[in-house]
């Protein structure tokens, strides 16, 4: 679990509550959003084909849908911090199939002003 | 012809017994509605204050697992017949359990005392078809870490 660190991120808090514990909000902006949509890897899927023989973790599904979700939430914190907020608070994901071999990935939460 | 009459004569009985059961259902529904009109239904009110903490951080551990062949077999013959698949049941365990492990020991490393507000998503990444064979479901689990 070697993950590059995201210095954008690192500014602004996050949470999967109503508020920041410790902190009080001082202002609500509103409703932030991210998402990405990522097609599967050919050469990754004829890996998971082998690996589906005998089960176990797809590390190369994993590592794209990590990637993938750190996208979506940076690009959630990026328009949080366009509203000129410090902390999203109320943090949920969402994973959804567009098409064959396609997945969204999303994130959303509150962009709020915390003190 | 018999067929044509077969078929208006049950969607005559279907429409006019379908409607009286439903006049029923909704009258009787409209008259328990008024006896329990005392109490009052939310669906707030559980959440309990935020804990005190000098720092929050959001966490996340993730997993795809995929079955393999027996499994997969196993699953597609219990499909005929219907009942539990126990093979799917543990693959879901095991991503659970892989998820809010990882979620965790990430916590642990940034030094959290507890991890709140956990949430669980599953999504399955074979296709729906189920032509290439890939039975895999990715298992996410985040939380907030507070200490």
């Amino acid at each position: 679990m070697n993950r590059p660190p995201v210095f954008s991120r690192a500014a602004l808090i996050l949470t999967t509550l109503e508020g920041v514990p410790g902190k009080t909000i001082i202002q609500h902006l509103g409703l932030v959003q991210g998402s990405t949509v990522r097609a599967k890897h050919i050469g990754r899927d004829i890996a998971a084909g082998f690996k589906n023989l005998v089960g176990g973790e797809l590390r190369g599904y994993t590592e794209l849908l990590q990637e993938a979700r750190e996208e979506a939430l940076d690009r959630m914190t990026s328009e949080a911090q366009q509203l000129g907020a410090n902390a999203v608070v109320n943090i949920r994901f969402a994973t959804s199939s567009v098409a064959q071999g396609a997945a969204e990935l999303f994130a959303y939460g509150t962009a709020v002003r915390v003190d | 012809m018999i067929e044509l009459l077969i078929f208006l004569g049950l969607l005559a009985i279907g429409y006019s017994v379908g409607s009286l059961l439903e006049r029923r259902h909704f009258e009787d529904l409209a008259q328990r509605e008024q006896q329990t009109q005392g109490v009052m239904l939310l669906n707030i009110g559980a959440k309990p204050p935020l804990p005190p903490a000098q720092a929050a951080q959001l966490f996340m551990g993730s997993v795809v697992i995929s079955s393999d062949y027996f499994k997969t077999f196993l699953a597609l013959l219990f499909n005929l017949m219907g009942g539990r698949i126990e093979s799917y049941e543990t693959l879901l365990e095991r991503g659970r359990r892989e998820a809010l492990l990882r979620m965790k020991e990430e916590a642990i490393a940034w030094g959290a005392t507890q991890v709140i507000n956990v949430r669980l998503e599953t999504a399955s990444l074979g296709d729906q078809s189920g032509q290439s064979g890939l039975v895999a479901l990715e298992v996410i689990a985040y939380g907030t870490g507070i200490r």
